[in-house]
Order: C-alpha cells, then sequence, then structure tokens
C-alpha cells in the first residue's frame, strides 16, 4: 500500500484501562480509515480494527502503547486516534454497570 | 486434551459427547456441516452475525433514550464486537477449513476469547467475559432460530457439564440420555451428587471453571472414580478408559453378591440398610441391592419443573408404585424439602431470601400453605393402606412446629375418615434431625414421634454455618467433626431413652469409613444411597459391636475433624483395604 508509515506511542489514561467501551470506540473510528492500524503492547502486536483483539491485550491505566498506522491517510488516521485516546470522553472515569450481570 | 480434577462424587466412567447447559437451555445440534452445505452455511453465518449486530444497535437506542448515552453505548460496543472483522475472518476459517457447523464454530471462538479474556488478571477485563458470553448466545439465537432444541428433545446420549446443577434443571432432562455429569461448582453433598446417585451415572463436581474450555459437542471424557474430567481427550486416553470401564464393571458384580446375605455384625447384630431414593423406579434399585426399605423417599422432583403443584393423584401415584415395589418392606415419604426460592406454587410467587437456607421452606413453607401440605398428606395416607407407610417431616426447628404438622396430620386424618378413605390410623410419624435446636431438644422431641431420622448434610451445615456447596468454605464441612459427632451422639442417646427408632439418611451413612463410628454410638439402622449398600454390608458383616464400640469412643476423644477422619480410615483399612479409596 502506498504512503507513509507512522507511529507514536500513547499512554492509556482511563482508570478502567483500555477496556470493552474504549476499545471498541478505537477500533470503530479506525475502520474509518484506509491505512491499516497496529496496536503493539510489549510484545504483543494486534489489529487496531479489531475490538475483541484490542480488548484482550488487556492494556490497563498507564500501560504504554505504540501506534502504527500505514496508508495513504495514515497523517489523518494516527492525528484522529492521538485525540481519541486523549479525549476525555474516552478515559471516563465512571463506568456504566454491565447489562451481563444478575 | 485438557485435564481437570475436581471431587468424585458418584463412581463409574462415561465417555461422550458434551452438552454445555446455560441458562438459555439451548444447545448446539452438530459440531460438522452435514454434506456439502459450505457456501449455505457461510450464508447462514453472515446473516445471523448481521441480524445480531442490528439487534444490539436496536438495544442501543432503546437505552439511549430509556437511560442515556453511556449505558446504550455498552450495546454499541457488543455491536461492534460482533462485527468485528477478525472474529468473522476466524469463524469462518474453521467453517471453511475444519468443516464445522457454524455454532460450533461460533461457540468455539467465542470461547476461545472469553478465556483469554478471563486469564488478564489486571484490572477487570475478565469480568468482561461476561459480555462475550452474551454475545454468543446471541448468535447463537439467531443462527438457530426456530430450530431451538429444547433440552427435553435429546437424540443421543450425552454428558451435561455446567456451572452447576438447579434442581428444576436437572428435574427437566431426560434421564434415559444422560450419561453422566460434570460442574464447576459444588461439593460431596451438591444436588448434582445426589441426583447422580439417584440415576447411577458417574459426576465430578467442584471442578472449578472449565466451562469456556469446552463447546456442546466436544467429546469428554468423566471419570466418577477419580474425580476426573478430560476435554477432549487423545486416542490413547480413550482406548485406556474404555478398559477400565470394563474391569470396574466386574468389582461392581462382585458387591452384587452379597445382595441375600444379611447385614449383620460379627457377633450376630442386626443393623437393617435401607435405600434413599427420589424417584419412584429406584425402588427397584433398592431390591437390587437387597435394601431392607427405603428410609428417605425424597419427594421434592413431584414439585419441580412443572407448571403448577403436583396432584393429589400425582402424589398417590408415585408413593404407590414404591410401596407396591417394596412389599411389606418399610417406606418412609418426607414431605416437602424445598425452598420458596426453588419453585413457585399456586399460592406463593418465588420470593427472592437474602437466605435461603435460613429461609422459608420445607415445613414453614408448608405449614403456610395448607392446601400444599394437606395434599401431599391425604396421598401419602391413602398410599399407608397398601403397605408400611411411614410419614417424616423435613427441617422442625422446635417442639410447637412438630407439634402443628401433627395436628395438620389429624386433621387430614379426619378428612378421609369422613369421606370413607382407608388409611393407616397409626402411621408411624418421625421428624428428621437437621436443625441444630432439634438435635439439642431431641429428648423433649422423642416424646412425640415414633423415629428420628437424622439428616447429617443440613446438621453439619447448619452446625458449622458453612455451605458444602460453596468451594470457599467447604472443607469445613466435614462429618467426622467434633460437634457434629457429639450432636449426634446427644440424638442417639436421647432416642434409646425413650424407645424411638433412630437412623442416620444424610451422605455420611454411605461412607464407608463412617460405618463402625455410628454402630459404635448406638445406631441400628442406617439409609443410604442404593449404590453403597453391597459396600457398608460388607463393613458391617466383617466387625463386631464390641470394635465398633471402641471405635465410636475413640473418636469422640479426638480433637478435629481431620484427626477423626484419619483415624476412621486407618480402622476401615484395616478390616475391609478395597472399601477405602485415597
Amino acid at each position: 500500500m502506498s504512503g507513509d508509515t507512522l507511529r507514536s506511542t500513547v499512554t492509556i489514561q482511563n482508570p478502567q484501562g483500555f477496556h470493552m467501551r474504549p476499545a471498541s470506540a478505537f477500533a470503530q473510528l479506525a475502520s474509518k480509515y484506509q491505512s491499516s492500524v497496529r496496536v503493539q503492547k510489549q510484545d504483543q502486536v494486534v489489529n487496531g480494527k479489531s475490538p475483541l483483539e484490542l480488548m484482550v491485550l488487556g492494556a490497563e491505566q498507564g500501560s504504554q502503547l505504540t501506534l502504527e498506522v500505514s496508508g495513504p491517510d495514515a497523517r489523518e488516521a494516527l492525528n484522529a486516534l492521538l485525540a481519541l485516546v486523549a479525549s476525555p470522553e474516552f478515559n471516563e472515569t465512571t463506568e456504566p454497570p454491565s447489562p451481563a450481570q444478575g | 486434551m485438557e485435564i481437570k480434577r475436581g471431587i468424585p462424587v458418584s463412581p463409574g466412567v462415561a465417555i461422550g459427547p458434551a452438552l454445555v447447559l446455560d441458562t438459555e437451555w439451548f444447545r448446539i445440534p452438530q459440531r460438522f456441516i452435514e454434506g456439502d452445505h459450505l457456501a449455505d452455511e457461510l450464508q447462514r453465518l453472515k446473516h445471523a452475525l448481521g441480524v445480531a449486530a442490528e439487534e444490539a444497535r436496536g438495544h442501543q437506542q432503546a437505552v439511549n433514550s430509556k437511560l442515556g448515552r453511556q449505558y446504550g453505548a455498552i450495546f454499541e460496543a457488543h455491536a461492534l464486537m460482533i462485527e468485528d472483522p477478525s472474529l468473522s475472518r476466524e469463524i469462518e476459517g474453521l467453517v471453511k477449513d475444519q468443516g464445522y457447523a457454524a455454532e460450533y464454530a461460533v461457540s468455539r471462538v467465542m470461547r476461545r476469547y472469553a478465556k483469554a479474556l478471563e486469564s488478564i488478571d489486571r484490572g477487570n477485563f475478565a469480568t468482561r467475559a461476561a459480555d462475550l458470553f452474551d454475545i454468543e448466545k446471541s448468535i447463537l439465537r439467531h443462527l438457530l432460530g426456530h430450530r431451538r432444541e429444547q433440552i427435553q428433545q435429546l437424540k443421543e446420549a450425552v454428558i451435561v457439564l455446567a456451572h452447576d446443577l438447579t434442581p428444576s434443571e436437572t428435574a427437566a432432562l431426560d434421564q434415559r440420555k444422560v450419561h453422566a455429569f460434570a460442574t464447576e461448582a459444588g461439593g460431596r453433598a451438591s444436588h448434582t451428587a445426589i441426583m447422580a446417585g439417584a440415576l447411577e451415572i458417574p459426576a465430578v463436581v467442584g471442578l472449578g471453571k472449565f466451562v469456556t474450555d469446552v463447546s456442546g459437542g466436544d467429546q469428554v471424557i468423566v471419570d466418577g472414580n477419580r474425580g476426573v474430567l478430560i476435554l477432549n481427550p487423545d486416542e490413547e486416553t480413550i482406548e485406556r478408559y474404555e478398559r477400565t470401564r470394563t474391569s470396574f464393571r466386574t468389582f461392581e458384580s462382585q458387591l452384587g453378591k452379597l445382595r441375600d446375605l444379611p447385614a449383620e455384625t460379627r457377633d450376630g447384630t442386626r443393623v437393617p440398610l435401607l435405600g434413599n431414593i427420589e424417584f419412584p423406579h429406584e425402588a427397584r434399585h433398592c431390591l437390587e441391592r437387597g435394601a431392607n426399605g427405603v428410609g428417605l423417599y425424597r419427594t421434592e422432583f413431584l414439585y419441580l419443573g412443572k407448571q403448577g403443584d403436583p396432584t393429589e393423584t400425582e402424589h398417590f401415584d408415585a408413593y404407590m408404585t414404591v410401596v407396591q415395589a417394596m412389599g411389606n418392606r418399610p417406606v418412609v415419604i418426607r414431605t416437602l424439602d424445598l425452598g420458596a426460592d426453588k419453585f413457585a406454587t399456586a399460592a406463593e410467587p418465588v420470593i427472592h431470601e437474602r437466605n435461603p437456607f435460613l429461609g422459608l421452606r420445607s415445613v414453614r413453607l408448608c405449614l403456610r400453605n395448607l392446601t400444599l401440605f394437606k395434599t401431599q398428606m391425604r396421598a401419602i395416607l391413602r398410599a399407608s393402606a397398601f403397605g408400611d407407610v411411614r410419614i417424616m417431616f423435613p427441617m422442625v426447628s422446635t417442639l410447637l412446629e412438630l407439634r402443628h404438622c401433627k395436628m395438620i396430620l389429624a386433621e387430614v386424618k379426619e378428612d378421609l375418615e369422613d369421606e370413607g378413605i382407608a388409611f393407616n390410623r397409626k402411621l408411624p410419624v418421625g421428624t428428621m434431625i437437621e436443625v441444630p435446636s432439634a438435635a439439642v431438644m431431641a429428648e423433649q422431641l422423642a416424646r412425640e414421634v415414633q423415629f428420628f431420622s437424622i439428616g447429617t448434610n443440613d446438621l453439619i451445615q447448619y452446625t458449622l454455618a458453612a455451605d458444602r456447596t460453596n468451594e470457599n468454605v467447604a472443607s469445613l464441612y466435614s462429618p467426622g467433626d467434633p460437634a457434629v459427632l457429639r450432636l449426634i451422639d446427644t440424638v442417639i442417646k436421647a432416642a434409646q431413652k425413650h424407645g424411638v427408632d433412630v437412623n442416620v439418611c444424610g451422605e455420611m451413612s454411605g461412607e464407608p469409613i463412617y460405618t463402625m463410628l455410628l454402630l459404635g454410638m448406638g445406631l441400628r439402622q442406617l439409609s443410604v444411597t442404593p449404590h453403597h449398600i453391597p459396600e457398608i454390608k460388607q463393613i458391617i458383616r466383617s466387625v463386631t459391636l464390641e470394635e465398633a464400640v471402641q471405635v465410636a469412643q475413640e473418636a469422640l476423644r479426638l480433637e478435629a475433624a481431620r484427626d477423626v477422619n484419619n483415624y476412621l480410615r486407618e480402622q476401615t483399612r484395616r478390616i475391609l483395604p478395597e472399601a477405602v479409596m485415597t
């Protein structure tokens, strides 16, 4: 694929970590772009467009993730994803109850 | 292949396909696609994923407007996971490459993710496995559509796997098609164990988490002798187990020879052995094992898995089956011993109690629902005209409660008298001693009944304040606990003093290491799961009363359950090594 490969490292601020909601929000955003998105935590690399794979990374608050975006719209994609990860909504402090309880 | 270890609660070996019980009650019909339907199967899968995602988004809308966006967002996350390209790629891969049916492939992949989540010990990730199960069910629901098979219509014999088995779940199963049970939770005297004992099929409980590792249709082995569950066994293991199955049957037939020999100590004391049953057909098991009667007929299954309360006829028919099978041998019928948490009667809806164990159950429930109570009593009294029937009340905790039950019984007798229906006017009345207060008041209770039956399962739980099915405290539960032994001793002495028959009907009576102890403490009657009769008879026939008395005296001197059990194990091993399997 033509285009750049860009990398950036982020730290997860969310007290609950990179759990179901932020993970699927991230994947949803990433899927809007043509470029491929890979997310690395230590020696695990997963597909950034897959909410399940992101969740299974189990990245808790304070973990460092490296985003690698590659393709024609790499610059826009990376900027958007970085903005998302830094946003207050992404890093919510209280979590609504899961419907699967009870 | 994965090997899990748990608590063996019913002996034997079973090899077969798994049926994983979940709260939705549907099962995966088969593992592989039939014939050459690959394209159809992939289409079905795609369709189901699409519909499931749509449904999740529908929930999102509904919840957004009712509760707000942050709650709706959960369903959006579900929808995104269902649409996750990695997910469909993996599931399709299994269907194309392995020929798995769509349902089976979905279950395998979802459980793989669930297990990966569960093994993250940081943060809250593990609890999200519940969301994945939710999604799995949702996709499966759409795949199975109108083809949802009910548990009752099993086409082949299966091995039932579950987190735990509730009475209702087991009552609704087609028992002819179940080969074995294995559960994550549960202890030696749990409902699963009792059920397996009643069906005489292998069972292992207390295995800890394994349900994420298995899908309906997987081949499994349940080894009820050693307490082992094997998931997806390899060829060699299967062969080895098929050989074991044959040799176990030989051991069983040797014990069968004891059937017609009396349960008598070496120095000539008779100790009648009766059977504990839950279903009418088990009367046959009792006779096959040479039981001297039915010491405990648990009647709960008449009430479970049904829409309304059982009718008097349903009660009567069940009791008559047993009475006729047992001829003139005694049949002790215990009245309803369930809690309001487990089933709804016509009179009361299911209530949610914080402590069902200490709540509205058994006689308490019956005394509040006299129609229910009287219907059962009428049936028992009518059956008493045809054989040696006796009635027993469970969970009696005070003298007044017992008197209240007897009053109702007297009323019912009057009714039947007026209607000209035959019954035994001298129907023997007994009470279970399972609540510690009853054990402490045994002398007073002894004056008002003809017999006692010590329900050690619950007596031990109430005395030690430990739930036998709670893995965290199950180790406190031990029949050999010194406090429990002293209570049993009190009850036996009270019974002897007032000329009242007494037996033990809990699981303790079927465990060989306690036989000498119970004999030595003065018991002259035991009621056990029919399967255990030959073994217990063997022990009785190998000891003298004097030996038993000495063993009991020594055991009562010990301070800890562990010491008691070790001592009894050693003493039992001396007279019958094969009976003691560590």
